[in-house]
């Protein structure tokens, strides 16, 4: 597990990758961030910004994951990887850290230093700031391992990159949808899937359970099914 | 140390490998040798756990393959046909990364300093991948497979696509291996096999047609043996004296050179040698025989021959078993 999760690492950023992934994050989470709050005025709210910066992630989330299975089943490194590691799931979880390295360390330093001008200006509420920021990691460890599992569906990245876009997409937005739809089952039904309005439950400040489980077991059962999908061969 | 039993792998409705069963004793360096598309890739690739079989075994040392995964593939180093490798990194990185990956236990820098060694890259240790030849890259594949001190070590047409100096050297090193390693190579070039391999296997269509020592091949070859020769004379009395000769059983003109000589196919029976009777026949005649080669011994006759042998044989037994045709519904 470690010895990839340290291959993906350095390969993030001998390749542009991890550089692009930082730049575009940084800059424009810092503008979204100023928008939503500092230059807000009377408006300013901080969970406007935390749920812009998910859309942001139909962008970035696809860029660190779409390579990180396909590049090996296209340059057939998956058959050392299947052939030499005692298990396939740390191979797997190995990538899926690596990203979350990623993902996780831009996100956490952004919001820590985006909280000093907030007291600067204000008093935010702190329960609020970081419950809503525990939330955007959870969105996006879920995202990860749908994008990993996408990515080990297609030896083309740029197919992996564009079926997890969709699919990011689609997850953001059911819970807009679901407003258009008149049976109250489904609508219950797709607001529980949206990503969205499992982001809203933190956003006041509180450990909603129910949506830490939803987003944790998405994440296992897309990770658990990137490992069947990469040793398809092996039951197929 | 390799026993595999009834192995079979089916693909939708083709047999890549039809009931496959063989043994490697420790120490062994086996070739195996077929036809492109016979099964050579798809057996190893059950062999190191890479894909399954549909039904049948493969066990590493005692360790089922599919059961025991874990401990059967630390048994084994494996170098697939298009070797696995990050161009991205260096040779070091590289080979630390599957040693990382391997769970390996001994001295990380002089093992694999001594993998280098062994298979002549010391001198690429500290550069890219993507920057070296491919002769070079295949031997930081084989230093791939070989870290960890696997018992076993399987190489999938090691010397493809290599020039004639680097598959002299690739051969070299897998002779050398087969010192204190069991090996498996698979080839279709019927010369590798003859130099490097203590035993031969050799698969068509899935099923293995021949399985024995390198020094006995040549004396299983089945069938008429077949003399070349280039005589300076009449092509149509040449000819003629030719298929007088007894134990002559077929001659045929293969080409004409034009300045007298041409050349002839002469089959003679197995046991019959017909070199000296045609030697004296042209003698007598006054035509100056110019060279004499015996085609059959030499190994391409001898896998062609017993791939051809399998395919006779599969014609016969589907004419034999062939069912009334039932007639077309429309």
């Amino acid at each position: 597990m470690w010895a990839v999760y340290k291959r993906e690492m350095r390969s993030y950023f001998t390749s542009l990758v991890g550089y692009v992934y930082y730049a575009i994050f940084f800059l424009v989470s810092a503008f979204l961030f100023m928008q939503n709050t500092v230059q807000a005025g009377d408006n300013a709210n901080v969970s406007n910004y935390f749920t812009i910066i998910l859309y942001l992630f139909i962008v970035t989330i696809p860029l660190i994951t779409m390579k990180l299975v396909s590049e090996e089943l296209k340059l057939k490194t998956d058959q050392l990887l299947i052939t030499s590691a005692p298990s396939i799931i740390g191979v797997i979880i190995g990538k899926f850290l690596a990203a979350f390295t990623l993902f996780g360390s831009s996100f956490i330093v952004s919001s820590l230093i985006y909280y000093i001008p907030l007291t600067m200006y204000g008093t935010p509420n702190a329960a609020k700031y970081f419950a809503s920021v525990l939330a955007v990691l959870l969105c996006g460890m879920a995202f990860i391992s749908i994008g990993i599992f996408i990515s080990s569906l297609t030896e083309n990245q740029f197919i992996a990159a564009l079926g997890t876009i969709v699919i990011i997409v689609i997850l953001l937005l059911i819970g807009n949808v679901s407003q258009y739809i008149n049976s109250e089952f489904i609508r219950t039904i797709l607001s529980n899937i949206s990503f969205s309005s499992r982001y809203s439950n933190f956003a006041g400040g509180i450990l909603d359970y129910g949506s830490l489980f939803y987003f944790l077991s998405i994440s296992a059962l897309f990770l658990f099914l990137s490992t069947k999908a990469f040793e398809r061969r092996r039951w197929m | 140390m390799i026993k595999v039993t009834n192995l079979t792998k089916k693909y939708g409705e083709r047999f890549a490998i039809d009931n496959i069963s063989f043994e490697v004793n420790d120490g062994e360096v086996v070739g195996f040798l077929g036809p492109n598309g016979a099964g050579k890739t798809t057996t190893m690739n059950i062999i190191t756990g890479y894909i399954s079989s549909t039904s049948g075994t493969a066990e590493i040392d005692g360790y089922d393959i599919l059961e025991n995964p874990t401990e059967a593939k630390k048994q084994i180093g494996y170098l697939p046909e298009f070797p696995p490798l990050y161009l991205e990194m260096t040779v070091n990185e590289y080979l630390g990364f599957i040693y990382d990956l391997k769970k390996c236990e001994l001295k990380k820098k002089d093992h694999i300093d001594e993998i280098c060694r062994v298979v002549k890259i010391t001198d690429a240790q500290k550069r890219l991948i993507k920057n070296l030849s491919k002769g070079y890259r295949q031997r930081v594949g084989i230093a791939g497979a070989l870290v960890g001190n696997p018992k076993v070590v399987i190489f999938d047409e090691p010397t493809n696509g290599l020039d004639p100096r680097q598959i002299i050297d690739i051969r070299n090193l897998i002779k050398k291996l087969g010192e204190d390693h069991t090996v498996i190579l698979s080839t279709h070039i019927l010369s590798e096999v003859k130099t490097i391999c203590d035993r031969i296997l050799i698969i068509n269509e899935g099923k293995i047609v021949a399985d024995t020592k390198t020094e006995n091949l040549e004396a299983e070859i089945k069938g008429n043996r077949r003399l070349e020769i280039k005589v300076d004379g009449p092509e149509s009395h040449v000819l003629s004296t030719l298929k007088k000769i007894p134990g002559v059983s077929f001659v045929t003109v293969e080409n004409s050179y034009g300045n007298g000589v041409s050349s002839f196919l002469v089959e003679s029976q197995n046991d019959a040698d017909v070199r000296k009777p045609v030697f004296y026949a042209m003698a007598k005649a006054g035509w100056p025989i110019i060279s004499m080669d015996y085609l059959s011994g030499n190994i391409e006759d001898i896998f062609i021959s017993v791939v051809d042998e399998d395919d006779e044989k599969k014609a016969a037994e589907a004419e034999t078993k062939e069912k009334p045709v039932k007639p077309d519904k429309k």
